[in-house]
């Protein structure tokens, strides 16, 4: 090794007498800090051995002295989550919805707990503002298919509609067209009829071929005044506020192909107290009737 | 010799036939049908070959064979990386404009975020990457031993045989054929071949060790040696797997729940460890004190943390999964052994930095020489970040986050990227003997566009990151989640797209490298001055 070590003139430090393609190396010894950091980085990793579970052996492993397991923590921080909440959650789950929403303290406990559960599980559809899209109705403006009571939304969200719930809420809006009950120009005149009633200068003739269809055909959900039912979840048609789109080819294409939107029953889904806080928060929304 | 390779093609194109012939898929007939013309391409150059030459004993102008060192497969490697590497930046760019902008997935199956994300990972790491560690390793272990490579055309096989790799990888990506694990997505039969590749690298690699007129063993040829041997071995526990079928592309991994995560993320870890690591330190350790005209710091110091490097990373891996099904204790085992790995890490970064003592002068004068001492820089950034975001407290909230996007590209962009750069700009005026390059000026440019560029990505990704990180467990007063996941995402979007920015940046930087060296190969020489010359001032 002595063999060839030159020193190095602009460190004074001598090379170990290698040469590679003219790379020589020099003799430092190793950083004294670097070394000192090693060592107390190993020290502290054999200190975190001690304390935490660390090494494997045939049949188990060292538990450490902390005892410290991640399911024995994440299930402490679970525990304690509930039990801070299960001051009113003990009190939500024997109250009915109307009762919740009277009482100012828990009422403002599901208001925040309707708000979290609605942005992970209701605003894929709903919006995450609530304002709905074509198909999903808006929960903002007061204007409800199957009421705004919340014992009735507390009923839509538990049971859903046309959902796979035997006690789900349940319509249909048939296929005029696809199924034979109209022609085409049937479905033109009861479309214009519809547009009509909101307020939309239309030709009187069509308007009163229209009608009659109208009265043949859909009073029954949608009644003589087309204000809709609740009871059977129809919409009001003379509001202007449309879950399908207004325009000519929306409602037309309403009337020719049906519609049968499907909100899933949440009660097999979520936990009942959180149904509940759901319902008074979507009742918060629209204002509520 | 002519004769068994020539077997070995006639044996392989039989073997692409009946791929073909028997494929249960399209993606083994078109993989197969592309086996077939490889081989017989392979057959036809190997004919050509030993009737030109024939041709010159027959005329007495043969030259004589196999002398000096042997450097057209490196100059082969230093424009396929080149390529390679402006094509996965690009696939770079367009996966973190996907992420800002969705409608980029353009609703085909082949252009999706899922598939273009591996071939720009694969694209940037195996054949970016790929291809400068194995040029660069055929260039240094040449020189530092004064020894032609051994094994005849043995590596122009792994150059060739490497490049059919990297196109088998790329089109089953976007045609859907995946083993779904991460930086190891290619399925049972590419992973077969470039073992095959790389047990022939292995071999050219010790062949030209065993021949050398060296005593010693430079230090950049250990961390090589690492690198090929560990590579060796990651690849191929990680993809034993089973096929459906010899002649479909699907399979089956060996193991399975938790087993199967640690085995995967002991290889990916590791991919990171000897591939992005000791394969670039061995890089840093000849072209380093090269180019700074410079002693190594500290032989003392390469190696131990040489040693330490190579017993501590190997641990590492459990940290990927953190609170995760994985058993406490191997958690712990893979958080502490991260943070003794920092250390070690910075060994490499002190023999760098320190190796420019007496001659950080040049820094001012050689860009080439600034984009390698800045990529140490990164480098020792990146292996402090590394074991920081290890300790469980911390990775539960970096984890799954844009911090962890952030913390891999600085060590990619940064220290693999920039030490990549600076090598081939020193290496390309060296091997077509050209005096310098064509321009230290565009050397300049790339680098200040490219640093612009890593310092809007990593600081993007860090405040994206911990943002998202807090918000996923932001809770308010009465116990509630505060943000719906889409919230989250919603919030990332000014993020993505100064990410992108940044990545556009570092595009353009390899583009500009890309013309630079292009134009010292054909030989010209930008007349421009020259910085740090004295300046001709107008009196």
């Amino acid at each position: 090794m002595a063999r060839d070590r030159k020193t190095d003139t602009v460190t004074g430090v001598e090379t170990t007498g290698h040469e590679w393609d003219g790379i020589r190396e020099l003799d430092n010894p190793l950083p004294r800090w670097w070394l000192w950091v090693f060592y107390a980085s190993i020290l502290w990793a054999v200190v975190y051995w001690i304390l935490m579970p660390a090494w494997p052996g045939i049949t188990g492993y060292t538990k450490g002295l902390l005892g410290y397991s991640n399911r024995g923590a994440f299930a402490e921080k679970v525990e304690a989550a509930r039990a801070a909440q299960s001051v009113y959650l003990d009190r939500i789950r024997d109250a009915s919805v109307s009762e919740i929403n009277s009482d100012p303290e828990l009422l403002e406990f599901s208001l925040a707990g309707g708000r979290s559960a609605f942005a992970v599980n209701c605003s894929q559809c709903h919006g995450s503002g609530a304002q709905g899209g074509p198909g999903y109705p808006n929960l903002n403006d007061d204007n409800w298919l199957w009421g705004g009571d919340v014992d009735a939304i507390y009923q839509t969200i538990r049971f859903g509609v046309r959902s796979d719930h035997p006690d789900t809420r349940q319509n249909i809006m048939p296929a005029f067209l696809d199924d034979g009950i109209l022609d085409r120009s049937q479905v033109n005149d009861v479309a214009t009829y519809v547009q009509s009633l909101s307020g939309s200068e239309e030709p009187a003739d069509a308007v009163e071929r229209g009608g009659q269809v109208f009265a043949e055909q859909c009073v029954a959900c949608h009644q003589e005044d087309a204000k809709g039912s609740h009871d059977l979840g129809a919409p009001n048609l003379t509001d202007a506020i449309w879950l399908y789109g207004g325009t000519r080819a929306d409602i037309v294409n309403s009337i020719t192909h049906g519609r049968s939107g499907v909100m899933p029953a949440w009660a097999p889904r979520l936990e009942s107290e959180t149904v509940k806080q759901l319902a008074v928060y979507v009742h918060s929304l629209g204002g509520g009737e | 010799m002519n004769w068994l390779v020539g077997a070995l093609l006639g044996v392989g194109a039989l073997l692409g036939l009946m791929l073909t012939a028997n494929a249960s898929d399209t993606g083994m007939y078109a993989h197969g049908f592309l086996f077939l013309v490889v081989c017989l391409t392979g057959i036809f150059f190997l004919i050509k070959t030993a009737y030109d030459r024939a041709e010159a004993v027959a005329a007495g102008t043969a030259p004589a064979a196999d002398q000096g060192y042997m450097d057209g497969v490196v100059r082969a490697g230093v424009i396929a990386a080149v390529i390679w590497g402006i094509a996965g930046f690009l696939a770079g760019l367009v996966v973190a404009l996907q992420l800002a902008f969705p409608v980029l997935n353009l609703d085909l199956p082949w252009t999706t975020f899922g598939r273009l994300r591996p071939l720009h990972t694969s694209a940037v790491i195996f054949a970016f990457g790929g291809n400068v560690l194995i040029a660069t390793s055929f260039h240094v272990v040449q020189r530092t031993t004064r020894a032609r490579l051994a094994g005849g055309f043995a590596p122009w096989f792994v150059f060739w045989g490497y490049q059919l790799f990297i196109v088998l990888a790329a089109t089953g990506y976007i045609f859907g054929i995946t083993q779904s694990r991460e930086y190891a997505e290619p399925e049972w039969y590419v992973d077969l071949w470039l073992t095959l590749v790389w047990v022939v690298y292995l071999l050219v690699f010790l062949g030209t060790l065993a021949r050398r007129k060296e005593p010693h063993i430079y230090v950049a040829n250990w961390f090589y040696l690492a690198f090929i041997v560990t590579i060796a071995m990651l690849h191929v526990v990680n993809n034993l797997a089973v096929p459906v079928s010899f002649f479909g592309t699907k399979s089956y991994s060996l193991f399975a729940g938790v087993q199967d995560a640690l085995t995967q993320w002991w290889y990916g870890h590791n991919a990171v460890g000897f591939l992005l690591t000791a394969g670039f330190l061995a890089m840093m350790y000849y072209y380093i004190p090269k180019r700074a005209e410079r002693p190594v710091y500290s032989y003392r110091l390469s190696i131990v943390h040489f040693w330490a490097l190579i017993f501590l990373y190997i641990w590492a891996g459990p940290h990927h999964l953190h609170y995760t099904a994985l058993p406490d204790w191997a958690q712990t085992l893979g958080m502490t052994f991260s943070i003794m790995l920092w250390m070690p890490s910075w060994g490499g970064m002190i023999n760098g930095l320190m190796t420019l003592s007496g001659a950080w002068d040049k820094l001012r004068t050689d860009p080439v020489l600034r984009l390698m001492v800045v990529s140490v820089a990164f480098y020792g950034m990146s292996t402090f970040e590394g074991p920081l975001m290890s300790i469980k407290s911390v990775n539960s909230l970096s984890h799954y986050t844009d911090w962890t996007i952030g913390h891999v590209h600085s060590g990619a962009l940064g220290w693999v990227g920039f030490i990549s750069f600076g090598a081939l700009y020193h290496l390309v005026p060296v091997l077509w003997n050209r005096e310098r390059l064509y321009s230290l000026r565009l050397v300049s440019l790339h680098f200040w566009i490219a640093s612009i560029g890593i310092v809007l990505y990593i600081t993007s990704m860090w405040v994206s990151g911990i943002l998202q990180g807090l918000m996923w467990r932001a809770y308010d007063s009465l116990g509630f989640l505060e943000y719906s996941f889409v919230e989250t995402v919603e919030a990332m979007h000014p993020f993505y797209i100064i990410r992108a920015l940044g990545g556009l940046l570092f595009v353009i930087g390899a583009l500009v490298m890309a013309y630079n060296l292009w134009r010292t190969i054909r030989g010209e020489l930008r007349t421009e001055h020259v910085a740090g010359a004295p300046s001709l001032a107008r009196a």
